[in-house]
């Protein structure tokens, strides 16, 4: 289970807070969509967890285990992040997937380590480029290798800051399938900030909803409701319901 | 494992292994490259004379000029290219921005300024004539190293400073600013000669030239110790420099401590440059062109990209010297200006091609 307790965050002294006391559980092989108008703090809160931006007094535990007093090596063991347009370095697909397994190198390479980005490779479809430059790919490909890289490191919870935003419709959903499939077989907690509530009603378990730095609701799919959408984003929506699948429509 | 797995570790097995000769490659061509470099000068000895002399049984002209002026010149050669090289293409990653290299940032201009600072100041070297061979005895090279790495590291600070201050700086203000330190410690330097006799101004105006004779076996041992601590921390980081090359963030997420990575490494590449330059004068350039030299070959993969460019740059430096010492012999052309011309246009290239607001 991941437990996060009292994340408050603000960029400087003077600054008012970008995250104020935002806490909530999510069981491992759970898809948590974290939803919230552009500068909400949505992607504050996924560095805070993983401790690219410093929080005090805050927690952030995994299976129990405090991430907080992680050595870097073991958080990154625990704790993968895919920022938002993530650029790849000038290296081949198979090296930046590769890195993906530096918290487990000690000093070279093994075979258990090339056996782990041969599979992920196949598994995302991407066995083809995988002595191609990352620049030589479309956004697309390159999000996925972003996202290939983040399940090398086998973390037990992901954090995925809008992996569909360079995405055409179909690879939207590709996308989302795979992340919510990967999740499930291997057991790990998927956070993902995305701004299609469709999509997320669609691929996700779990919805946080941030309004004024602080968790506006949290819960299952019942969460998100015209109500909810409206005092969030301003917006005014219907809920139908089309082959059994829930679509928001704005009006 | 399934086949097509176990076929795509064989191609990527493959991959690796061509690099790895590209470098071995390499090697052998800069082995090659130097054992030539021996041979050619006012002097001309034969090439089993050569190997003769170098294996202790040559004759005792050949003995002279060999190993106690022309040996000790190749290996400078060597050793500041391999140092400047390495420390250009750390430079480059930890402070994101493929125009960093010692003497772009005026850490080379700092390290000059201290190391003449310490030879006239605090007569940690010798100021003889302005000849070719010998303009600057340094008698004490702890001093004169000294002197260099703390103005070399002035630089290395203010640069750290603007990058972490002004993060979106992007890769031509930073240049600016060691355009800036170049100016500052040039005019140093400038104050320094105004003050001193003509004999010392003359030698000091040659020295910053860049002068690969005038290092001794002892300053070449300190510079082989210096680089040999600096390759091992640089390949120990290899995967971290990887790491730094996907941008902060997904390093930090990769566990790397980016801050601290950042900070020792710059402080190591001060040192190796200020050792380089305080033994031999300014020699431009070489840190930035050889690493990008390399690159084509290996992409940002520091584990062959740190090796690579150490020998790119050594080889650089090698046949840079060689021909400024052969083509209108018996003088010997300055080898910082060799480099300059060398280095200018690709520094032009890089800016035409435009260099990514990192």
């Amino acid at each position: 289970m991941i437990k996060v307790e009292n994340i408050t965050y603000s960029y400087s002294r003077s600054a008012g807070k970008v995250l104020d006391d935002v806490g909530f559980e999510l069981e491992r092989g759970q898809c948590l969509a974290v939803l919230g108008n552009n500068g909400a703090g949505k992607s504050t809160l996924l560095k805070c967890i993983d401790r690219i931006c410093h929080t005090e007094g805050a927690s952030v535990t995994i299976d129990g285990q405090d991430v907080f007093k992680m050595n870097g090596s073991i958080m990154a063991q625990n704790i993968a992040y895919v920022p938002q347009n993530a650029e790849g370095a000038n290296m081949t697909v198979f090296d930046t997937v590769l890195l993906g397994r530096k918290p487990y190198i000690k000093w070279d390479v093994s075979s258990y380590d090339r056996e782990i980005v041969s599979d992920i490779l196949q598994k995302m479809g991407l066995e083809e480029f995988a002595l191609r430059n990352v620049s030589e790919l479309s956004g697309g490909e390159a999000q996925k290798v972003m996202l290939a890289r983040a399940l090398a490191q086998e973390p037990k919870l992901l954090l995925l800051d809008e992996p569909t935003s360079n995405l055409d419709p179909y690879n939207q959903h590709e996308m989302l399938h795979v992340i919510r499939d990967i999740a499930r077989e291997r057991n790990i907690a998927v956070m993902i900030i995305i701004h299609d509530l469709n999509l997320a009603m669609r691929h996700c378990d779990r919805f946080l909803f941030i309004k004024d730095a602080k968790v506006f609701s949290f819960g299952g799919v019942e969460t998100v409701n015209p109500e909810t959408i409206e005092s969030v984003y301003g917006l005014r929506v219907d809920i139908i319901e089309h082959r059994g699948i829930r679509i928001i429509v704005p009006y | 494992m399934t086949k097509r797995s176990t076929e795509q570790i064989r191609l990527y097995g493959e991959f690796i292994r061509r690099k790895r000769l590209a470098l071995l490659f390499s090697l052998l061509i800069t082995l090659l490259a130097s054992l030539y470099a021996v041979g050619v000068g006012s002097i001309n000895i034969p090439f089993s004379e050569l190997i003769r002399t170098l294996i202790g049984k040559g004759d005792s002209l050949s003995q002279t000029a060999i190993i106690n002026i022309r040996l000790p010149r190749v290996v400078a050669a060597i050793l500041v290219g391999a140092a400047l090289a390495s420390a250009g293409a750390v430079m480059q990653c930890v402070l994101r921005n493929p125009l960093a290299s010692a003497s772009t940032l005026g850490v080379s201009q700092g390290a000059a300024f201290g190391a003449a600072v310490g030879i006239v100041v605090f007569g940690g070297g010798v100021v003889n004539s302005a000849t070719a061979t010998s303009a600057i005895t340094i008698n004490n090279p702890y001093i004169v190293t000294v002197c260099a790495f703390v103005c070399g590291s002035i630089s290395s600070i203010v640069i750290i400073a603007i990058s972490q201050i002004k993060k979106n700086i992007g890769p031509g203000g930073l240049i600016l600013a060691g355009v800036a330190l170049s100016s500052l410690f040039s005019g140093g330097s400038t104050l320094l000669q105004y003050f001193t006799d003509d004999t010392k101004l003359g030698a000091i105006v040659f020295w910053t030239f860049g002068n690969l004779g005038s290092a001794s076996w002892r300053d070449l041992l300190i510079l082989a110790l210096v680089l040999a601590a600096a390759l091992i921390y640089f390949m120990f980081n290899r995967w971290n420099y990887n790491a730094m090359e996907s941008g902060a963030d997904t390093a930090k997420s990769l566990g790397v401590n980016t801050r601290s990575v950042m900070l020792v490494s710059m402080g190591i590449c001060s040192v190796l440059s200020a050792v380089a330059v305080s033994f031999v004068g300014i020699i431009s350039f070489v840190g930035l062109v050889a690493p990008h030299i390399m690159r084509r070959f290996t992409g940002n993969d520091y584990r062959f990209l740190v090796p690579g460019s150490a020998v790119a740059g050594a080889l650089l430096l090698v046949l840079a010297d060689t021909f400024g010492r052969s083509v209108v012999a018996p003088v010997i052309l300055p080898i910082g200006a060799l480099t300059a011309f060398l280095g200018a246009p690709m520094f032009l290239f890089l800016l035409f091609k435009g260099v990514k607001n990192t």
